[in-house]
């Protein structure tokens, strides 16, 4: 009874975003079976979902250090983007320099990209946590000049990560192009695999240290944090070298999926749908208590959200203006007036049953149908039905 | 001086859930009055000025404003009727102008007369003796003067009624000596004045008349001349009527000898506490006494390094250390309780768990988090023994009662068995029946050789449960008492004598 308690109240926040990965999956489904085809083409696993899979690595990886850096610092990195480019950038420059691209130059390179986004880090944690800086002022500093920077980093050229690399090998297919989509003979694409090692990553990290505990004490009540020990300071300091790191990796994958150096558009966009990721997965964006479960499940939504509508042919053009009004439509559904409102409905309705079925005595029949759990926002049942 | 009563109050009352704030209290202010309005933490002041300037609505009881029957339904009302208020947080802007300051919100027109304002203001400003020009930026000035500008901005458009809420608590002497010359200005033009503080000091220097509140009821209103400072002390602490178990003190440890397991010299802090010495020996119960804002929680603060610890020396069990953070002062075995149960105690989304865990947790450190089993047997274990009333160990603690909440941060530090813990008023807020339970725990844990301070603003619970009470007045320590034969008389007298020296 405990632990089905205990269960209850741990998936009580993924509702939310589960119920929307429920309905756009029924829409798939709706419009045609054939999204859930998985087959073999050139050894590697190919269809919708993996291709989903796929797209969506960047925005995870960046999406977890969001909920990180929401959960310590009540606000957002909104540089996102721009760090990884700039990390790239770093990448992008080291691999040029280095001639031979070996498997030693790639991973020198990304531990090299891994610094700069440290750097990174610890410079939007540095005006948060010291200067007291809002997040998103402070990042804002970086969304506006970090073009610049990866521009003087990478030659203002715009470069090809492949050309070099291939000539070197004497083969057509590049290191880099491996990494951008799947190594030989592995059946999965490689961003597929790089989150994967990520998450697991992560999920080993919130197990062997007090992360969790420490970011949502500061996140909640700092003060308390601090005369138990906690230093706010370097708790936040921390979240955002963490998202230094995040922002490393994400740029890592984003340029050798592009197998180029394009620093103006590079993960343009990406801050707002780490955030809108971050708030579906069931996370307040002021601050606190966290789940990276949702907020991963989130991102992934969101990447479903835009192959969704793509499927329905909306056209790219269009299609940030569906997804604003799909987001606005679950906002407005998630937000606690709604909930109160429907508690209150659902508890109206209880009531109703109750008194037809104390007046009917055998009218139980209706009493049986009425949903049991309150939390359970109305638009999902029907979905749930369905299913 | 005249008699002539602007307000008049008759049994008001006022219950919020759960609490009655005023029960049947009556206020008179009369033209031309410094009124102070005394009473500890949770008497009903604050209550009984928001019901007069209309923020609350009272539930029973008559106001008569000028031998008018009012009711204010906001607080504009009030103001539009000549009653000005200044709250001890200066609420204004301090990126305007003083004039604009004084006057926003005012008009009543949609555009601004900024020469009009700024002579007007300038006329006021001069005639009230403020040093500050209209159209210097306020951040410019200092605290004093902003709120000097604070109550100029209250007083004008002929205002009947000032009320000050703690105006002097973040002024230096000098400045309140400035403060004072504007009362007694504004007090020779007639107007009433309701001053709130926590300065007996400063009541005995100003004001006129008093009236004494406590747990929302009227203890009475006294001429200041008619009233010693102890009387006025007893009268704010009154006697608390718990039918509570004589709890047993034990004898004051007399061994000087020994090494005392904590002792400061000239310790100070940020928030304004004078150096003080201080010393605890094993197994001893020892308490700050005074009234709030007399130190005696800074004091604490500063032992823990609540506050940033601005200087002098520190020494456990004789050896000096350097206790900067309070994360340093846990490493030496320091536990302290805050006052501030909700601000600075309790995590309130995490579970009774994650907060009896949390300090012991900090201390073992980031890398090695204890096993969800390890840290449910640790809350297991306290759950039964301070008797928490909570569903499980993974409710959250904003969901239990304050009493419980509470047991749960005692929790926290017990659990960390601690060479020393403080107390800062561990039975605020909580029902009779815990604050005995805490008492009893207190004497039980320093007879199994834990040192404690403990502070309430409670006399009789100090009494009853530290063998030796120093005593704190202004943020100074003004005396010391030990022995069995204490009595509250005794405190009374130590704080009332104390700034006489």
């Amino acid at each position: 009874m405990i632990n089905m308690q205990r269960l209850k109240q741990q998936i009580s926040h993924l509702i939310l975003p589960l119920s929307v990965l429920v309905i756009l999956l029924v829409i798939n489904l709706i419009k045609g079976p054939e999204y859930f085809s998985i087959t073999m083409t050139n050894g590697a696993f190919y269809g919708p979902i993996p291709l989903l899979l796929d797209h969506a690595s960047e925005l995870v990886i960046l999406t977890i250090g969001m909920a990180l850096v929401t959960a310590a610092s009540r606000g957002q990195d909104i540089s996102i983007g721009v760090g990884a480019t700039i990390t790239s950038a770093v990448f992008v420059l080291f691999v040029l320099n280095a001639g031979e691209a070996s498997l030693l130059t790639i991973v020198a390179g990304f531990l090299i990209s891994c610094v700069a986004g440290l750097v990174i880090g610890a410079f939007n944690g540095t005006l948060v946590s010291v200067f007291k800086v809002q997040p998103m002022i402070a990042t804002l500093i970086l969304l506006m000049g970090g073009r610049s920077i990866a521009f003087l980093i990478d030659g203002k050229l715009s470069p090809l990560l492949d050309n070099p690399i291939s000539k070197q090998i004497g083969t057509s297919i590049t290191i880099s192009d491996q990494i951008g989509t799947e190594i030989f003979n592995v059946p999965i694409s490689t961003p597929i695999i790089l989150t994967a090692v990520f998450i697991a990553i992560t999920a080993l990290v919130l197990k062997t240290t007090n992360l969790r505990l420490y970011v949502e004490s500061v996140g909640i009540n700092p003060s308390a944090a601090r005369l138990n020990g906690i230093s706010p300071k370097k708790i936040i300091f921390l979240t955002f070298l963490i998202m230094g790191v995040c922002t490393a990796v994400a740029g890592f994958i984003a340029v050798n999926k592009a197998a180029r150096h394009d620093s103006s558009n590079l993960l343009k966009f990406i801050m707002m749908d780490a955030i809108l990721a971050v708030a579906i997965g069931g996370n307040s964006l002021s601050g606190g208590k966290f789940s990276l479960t949702g907020a991963i499940i989130g991102a992934y939504t969101i990447e479903m959200l835009s192959q969704t509508l793509l499927r329905l042919d909306v056209g790219t053009e269009t299609l940030r203006a569906f997804k604003a009004v799909f987001i606005i439509i679950l906002m407005v559904v998630a937000s606690p007036v709604v909930r109160d409102y429907a508690g209150k409905i659902l508890q109206f309705a209880r009531q109703i049953l109750q008194k037809v079925r104390t007046r009917g005595g055998g009218g139980a029949e209706g009493g049986t149908g009425a949903p049991d759990d309150t939390d359970v926002a109305g638009p999902d049942i029907p979905v749930k039905k369905e299913e | 001086m005249q008699s002539e009563k602007i307000i008049e109050m008759e049994g008001i009352c006022k219950s919020f859930p759960g609490v009655k704030a005023l029960s049947n209290v009556d206020f008179a202010l009369r033209k031309g009055e410094i009124h102070a309005l005394m009473g500890e933490n949770g008497a009903g002041k604050s209550t009984l000025i928001k019901v007069i300037t209309g923020v609350y609505e009272k539930d029973a009881g008559r106001i008569v404003i000028d031998e008018k029957p009012i009711h204010f339904k906001s607080p504009q009302e009030a103001q539009n009727s000549g009653i000005g208020t200044v709250y001890q947080e200066i609420t204004l802007c301090p990126n305007l102008t003083v004039a604009e300051n004084m006057f926003i919100g005012r008009g009543r027109n949609a555009f601004v007369q900024w020469k009009e304002m700024n002579a007007k203001a300038a006329k006021l400003l001069s005639s009230l003796g403020i040093p500050a020009s209209p159209t210097q930026e306020l951040s410019s000035c200092s605290l004093a003067v902003q709120q000097m500008i604070a109550i100029a901005r209250a007083v004008d458009m002929d205002c009947k009624v000032l009320i000050l809420d703690e105006p002097t608590s973040s002024l230096d002497e000098d400045e309140v000596k400035k403060l004072f010359e504007l009362m007694r200005e504004l007090k020779a033009r007639g107007v009433g004045i309701i001053f709130i503080t926590h300065f007996i000091d400063q009541v005995y220097e100003i004001s006129d008349r008093i009236t004494v509140l406590r747990n929302g009821e009227l203890i009475g209103e006294y001429a200041v001349s008619e009233l010693p400072q102890i009387e006025l002390i007893a009268k704010m602490m009154g006697k608390t009527l718990d039918d509570v178990t004589k709890i047993r003190k034990h004898e004051p440890v007399t061994s000087k000898a020994s090494i005392p397991v904590f002792e400061s010299k000239a310790l100070s802090s940020a928030a304004g506490v004078r150096p003080f010495n201080f010393t605890i020996q094993k197994g001893e119960v020892n308490g700050f006494a005074g009234l709030l804002g007399s130190g005696r929680s800074e004091s604490a603060r500063a032992i823990f390094a609540a506050d940033k610890v601005t200087g002098g020396e520190v020494k456990i069990k004789g050896k000096r250390v350097k206790i900067k953070t309070p994360l340093h002062a846990m490493k030496q075995g320091i536990g302290y309780l805050p006052e501030d149960r909700k601000g600075d105690g309790i995590i309130d989304e995490l579970s009774v768990r994650d907060n009896i865990i949390l300090a012991l947790q900090v201390m073992k450190g980031f890398f090695k988090p204890f096993s969800r089993k390890q840290a449910e047997c640790f809350s297991d274990e306290f759950i039964k023994s301070l008797k928490i009333k909570t569903p499980s160990v993974n409710t959250p603690i904003s969901s239990l009662s304050g009493g419980n909440q509470q047991k749960v941060i005692l929790a926290r530090w017990l659990l960390t068995n601690p060479g020393y813990l403080i107390l800062d008023e561990p039975t605020r807020g909580i029902d009779v029946g815990t604050k005995v339970e805490i008492q009893k725990l207190v004497i039980k844990l320093a007879e199994g050789g834990m040192s404690l301070t403990f502070i309430s603003s409670e006399i009789d619970e100090m009494l009853r449960t530290c063998s030796r009470l120093i005593v704190m007045k202004d943020r100074e320590i003004v005396g010391e008492l030990a022995g069995m034969n204490v009595t509250e008389h005794d405190v009374m007298h130590a704080i009332a004598q104390g700034g006489e020296r």
